[in-house]
C-alpha cells in the first residue's frame, strides 16, 4: 500500500504542477507531496529493517533493507531540494511562469523515476526507471538555457543513455541465463537464486556490460567526463539530487549485482569493484587539486565518493558493507547540503569561480558557514558521518588483507580532504580584494539549510537505533 | 535446436546480418547527415527483417511485435521528428565534422568488429540458441560501431543516430538470445526509443535556437584547464 502510494503521489504532484493550479502553487504542491513521500518512505524503511522485505501490488513492487535505505535518501533529498527550489527557482529573473511550472512538473517525475528504482521488483522495469532518470532530468540540467548548460545537458543525455543501452544488453544476457536456469520472474531475488545454475560465460559479460554501462551514470572513471559538467551547470537544487542521490540509485543497481556474480562459480567481482573504485578515487583526487569552479569541485567529490563506496563493496564482509551503507547515507546528506551551500554562494556572489570568491564570511556569513560545514562533512572530518564510515571501511580493509588497496585509498582520501578544505578556506576566510555586492538569499533556502543540517550534524555522533538496524540489514543485503 | 533446422532462413538471416553490419559501417563513414540518416533507416529495416525471419523460424509472436515497433519508431517516427525539429541541419549538404578521418575510422571499425567476435565466441562455445551465432556477434559489432560513431562525430544529429544504431545492435542481438523477450522488453522498445528521440530532438532544437548550430564538438566551454 505504502509502496504504491510513494509512486503515485509524485505523479499527482507533477500533473497538478502543470495544471492551471500550478501557475501559483507548483512549489507548495511539490513540497507537500515530497513531505508525504518522505513520511511513507520512513515507515517503509522501519518495516523493511524489521521484517526483511515487503511486497506489494501482486509482487510487482518490493522493498528490502538496501532498497529502503536508498528509498529514504531519495525521498529526503527530494524533500529538501523541493524546499530549496521554492526560493531558488522563483528568484531567477527572466524565467516565465511556464518554465517554472515545467520545472516542477519534471522535478516530480524525475524524483518518481529515482524512487521507482529500488521499488520495482522486475529487473527489466528497473532498467526502464534508470533510463527515465536521465531523460526526465535532461531539461532540468539545461534549465538555465545558457550555452554551457545546454552543452552539459547534451553530453549528459548522450553518454548516460549510451551507457544504459550497453547495460540493457547486459540485462538481456542475464535474462538469457535465467531462462537457461529455468527461472521465470526476472527479479533480483530470483537472479541470486538462479546464478549458480547459469553458465559463467554468460554471467561474466553481463556483469561487465552492466558495470561499464551503469558505471557511466554513476560517474566511474574513465566514463565520468559528462558528470562534472551536468553536476555544475544544473540549478543547485537539481545538482543536490543528481549528485546526492541519482548517482547512488544507479550505484545501488551495481551493488545488487554483486551477490549475483560472486555467489556463483567463484567469479571475482571484488577485484573489478576495487580496481574501478580506486581509479575513480585517484583521478577525482587529482582533479580536485586543479579545479577552479566550486560546483565542479563538489561534482568531482561525488566521483571520489562513488569510488570509495565501490571499493567498500568490493572488499566484502559485513564490516566493509556496513561501512558502504553508512557512507552512502553520509554522502547523500553531505553532498546535497554542499550543493545547497554552493547554490547560496552563487546567489550571493553571482558566479561559480573559486578565484573570484574571497572573504565570504564577511559578505555572506550564512553561505560561508554552510560551505565550511558542508566541506568538512563531505571531506570526512569528525564529527561527521563520512569520517566514521571511512574509518570503518579502512579498518575492514586492513583486517581482511587488502592493506595495499586501503592504504592507497587512505592516502587519496587525505589528499582530497586537503584539496577541498584549501579551496573552501580561500573562498571563506581570505581577505576580499574588493567589496563584492551580495544579493539577498530567499528565506526557504535558509530554511533548507537548517533542516538539512539536522541529520547531517547528528548521524555522525549518534545513529538512532532504527537507522542502525536499517544500515545493518542493508549491509547484509549486499551479500557476504 | 540449431541453425541447421532452418537452413534457408539461417542463410537469409546471415545475409541480413551482413547488410546490417554494412549499414552500421556506413553510419561511421558517411560524409553527410542525410546519408547517415538514410543508412540508419536501412539498418532499422534490416533489423526488422531479421526479427521477421526469426519470428517465422521460432514461431514467436514477440519477434513480430519487435519488428512492428522498429518500423513504427525508427523508420517513421524518428525521421519525421528530425524533420520537425532540426530540418535545416539534416538537409543541408555539407560534410560532417569529425575527429578522425575516414580511412582511420574504418580501420578502427574493423578492429571493433574483430573484438565483437572475440567477446562473442566464448559465449557461443558454451551456450547455444538458434541464430545466436549470427546475431550475437553482429549485434555486438553494431553496438561498438555505434558507440564509435558517437565518439568521432562532433555534431548532434549524427551522435543521436549513433546512439540509436547502438540500440539497433542491442535488439539485433536480443532477438536471437531471448526470442521470447518478456513483454517488458517490448514495452521498453516501444516507450524508450520515442522518448529518447523526443528528448534528444527537443534538446537539439534548443541548442540550435540558442547557438545557431548543432555542432556540439564546438561546445568546449566546459573542460579542465
Amino acid at each position: 500500500m505504502e509502496l504504491a502510494a510513494i509512486l503515485i503521489l509524485p505523479l499527482i504532484a507533477s500533473a497538478l504542477s502543470l495544471s492551471t493550479l500550478g501557475r501559483r502553487y507548483a512549489a507548495p504542491i511539490t513540497l507537500i507531496s515530497a513531505a508525504a513521500v518522505l513520511a511513507l518512505a520512513i515507515s517503509v524503511a522501519g518495516l523493511a529493517a524489521g521484517s526483511g522485505r515487503i511486497d506489494a501490488a501482486d509482487g510487482w513492487l518490493t522493498c528490502d533493507a538496501l532498497g529502503a535505505l536508498v528509498l529514504v535518501l531519495v525521498a529526503l533529498v527530494g524533500f529538501t531540494a523541493a524546499l530549496f527550489s521554492w526560493g531558488y527557482i522563483a528568484g531567477r529573473a527572466g524565467h516565465p511562469v511556464q518554465h517554472v511550472q515545467r520545472y516542477y512538473g519534471l522535478y516530480n517525475l524525475f524524483v518518481l523515476s529515482m524512487l521507482a528504482i529500488p521499488l520495482l521488483a522486475n529487473v527489466a522495469l528497473m532498467w526502464i526507471a534508470v533510463e527515465l532518470t536521465t531523460l526526465l532530468s535532461a531539461f532540468l540540467v539545461g534549465y538555465e538555457d545558457t550555452p554551457e548548460a545546454l552543452e552539459a545537458a547534451w553530453k549528459y543525455v548522450i553518454l548516460t543513455t549510451l551507457g544504459a543501452v550497453f547495460a540493457l544488453l547486459g540485462f538481456l544476457i542475464l535474462y538469457w541465463g535465467s531462462r537457461i536456469a529455468g527461472l521465470e520472474p526476472f527479479t533480483w531475488l530470483g537472479l541470486v537464486e538462479a546464478a549458480p545454475r547459469m553458465p559463467p560465460t554468460l554471467l561474466w559479460p553481463a556483469f561487465l556490460l552492466i558495470l561499464v554501462g551503469f558505471g557511466t551514470k554513476v560517474g566511474l572513471v574513465p566514463m565520468h567526463t559528462w558528470l562534472p559538467d551536468a553536476h555544475s551547470q544544473a540549478p543547485a537544487s537539481i545538482c543536490a539530487l543528481l549528485s546526492g542521490v541519482e548517482t547512488t540509485t544507479v550505484l545501488y543497481v551495481i551493488l545488487r549485482l554483486f551477490p549475483v556474480i560472486s555467489g556463483a562459480h567463484g567469479l571475482d567481482a571484488s577485484s573489478w569493484f576495487i580496481g574501478f573504485g580506486l581509479v575513480s578515487v585517484g583521478v577525482a583526487t587529482l582533479l580536485l587539486i586543479y579545479v577552479r569552479d566550486f560546483k565542479r569541485m563538489f561534482a568531482f567529490s561525488t566521483v571520489e565518493h562513488m569510488g570509495i563506496i565501490l571499493v567498500a563493496a568490493g572488499l566484502g564482509g559485513s564490516e566493509a558493507h556496513l561501512g558502504a551503507a553508512y557512507q552512502i547515507t553520509g554522502h547523500a546528506l553531505a553532498k546535497s547540503f554542499c550543493f545547497f551551500a554552493a547554490g547560496m554562494t552563487v546567489m550571493a556572489v553571482g558566479n561559480q569561480e573559486i578565484a573570484s570568491v574571497r572573504g565570504l564570511i564577511r559578505s555572506s556569513p550564512l553561505a560561508a558557514l554552510a560551505l565550511v560545514a558542508g566541506g568538512f562533512a563531505i571531506a570526512g572530518a569528525p564529527p561527521f558521518a563520512i569520517f566514521v564510515s571511512e574509518l570503518v571501511i579502512l579498518k575492514a580493509g586492513f583486517t581482511s588483507g587488502h592493506a595495499l588497496a586501503v592504504g592507497l585509498l587512505a592516502l587519496l582520501v587525505v589528499i582530497a580532504f586537503c584539496a577541498v578544505m584549501f579551496n573552501i578556506n580561500r573562498m571563506v576566510f581570505s581577505p576580499p580584494e574588493r567589496e563584492i555586492a551580495t544579493a539577498a538569499i530567499p528565506v526557504t533556502c535558509k530554511l533548507t539549510l537548517l533542516i538539512a543540517a539536522i541529520p547531517l550534524l547528528t548521524i555522525g555522533i549518534f545513529v538512532p537505533a532504527p537507522l542502525h538496524a536499517l544500515l545493518q540489514a542493508a549491509a547484509a543485503a549486499m551479500g557476504g | 535446436m540449431s541453425n541447421s533446422s532452418f537452413p534457408v532462413i539461417a542463410a537469409l538471416d546471415a545475409l541480413t546480418g551482413a547488410l546490417f553490419l554494412l549499414a552500421a559501417l556506413g553510419v561511421v563513414a558517411t560524409r553527410q547527415v542525410l546519408a547517415s540518416l538514410q543508412l540508419f533507416i536501412w539498418q532499422s529495416l534490416l533489423l526488422t527483417l531479421s526479427a521477421v525471419l526469426l519470428g517465422i523460424a521460432l514461431a514467436s509472436v514477440h519477434l513480430f511485435a519487435v519488428a512492428a515497433i522498429t518500423i513504427a519508431t525508427k523508420t517513421l517516427l524518428i525521421p519525421w521528428l528530425l524533420r520537425r525539429t532540426v530540418a535545416a541541419e539534416v538537409y543541408r549538404t555539407r560534410e560532417i565534422e569529425r575527429a578522425i578521418n575516414i580511412p582511420i575510422s574504418l580501420l578502427l571499425s574493423a578492429a571493433l568488429i574483430v573484438l565483437a567476435y572475440v567477446i562473442a565466441n566464448p559465449i557461443l562455445a558454451t551456450v547455444t540458441a538458434p541464430f545466436a551465432t549470427i546475431n550475437l556477434p553482429l549485434g555486438l559489432a553494431a553496438i561498438f560501431l555505434g558507440a564509435f560513431t558517437i565518439v568521432v562525430r562532433r555534431e548532434a544529429v549524427p551522435q543521436m543516430l549513433g546512439l540509436l544504431a547502438v540500440e539497433n545492435g542491442v535488439f539485433f542481438s536480443g532477438i536471437a538470445i531471448v526470442p521470447s523477450l518478456p513483454v517488458i522488453a517490448e514495452l521498453a522498445a516501444a516507450v524508450d526509443v520515442p522518448v529518447i528521440a523526443l528528448v534528444v530532438g527537443l534538446l537539439m532544437r534548443q541548442i540550435y535556437r540558442r547557438l545557431g548550430t548543432t555542432s556540439v564538438g564546438h561546445l568546449a566551454a566546459l573542460r579542465e584547464q
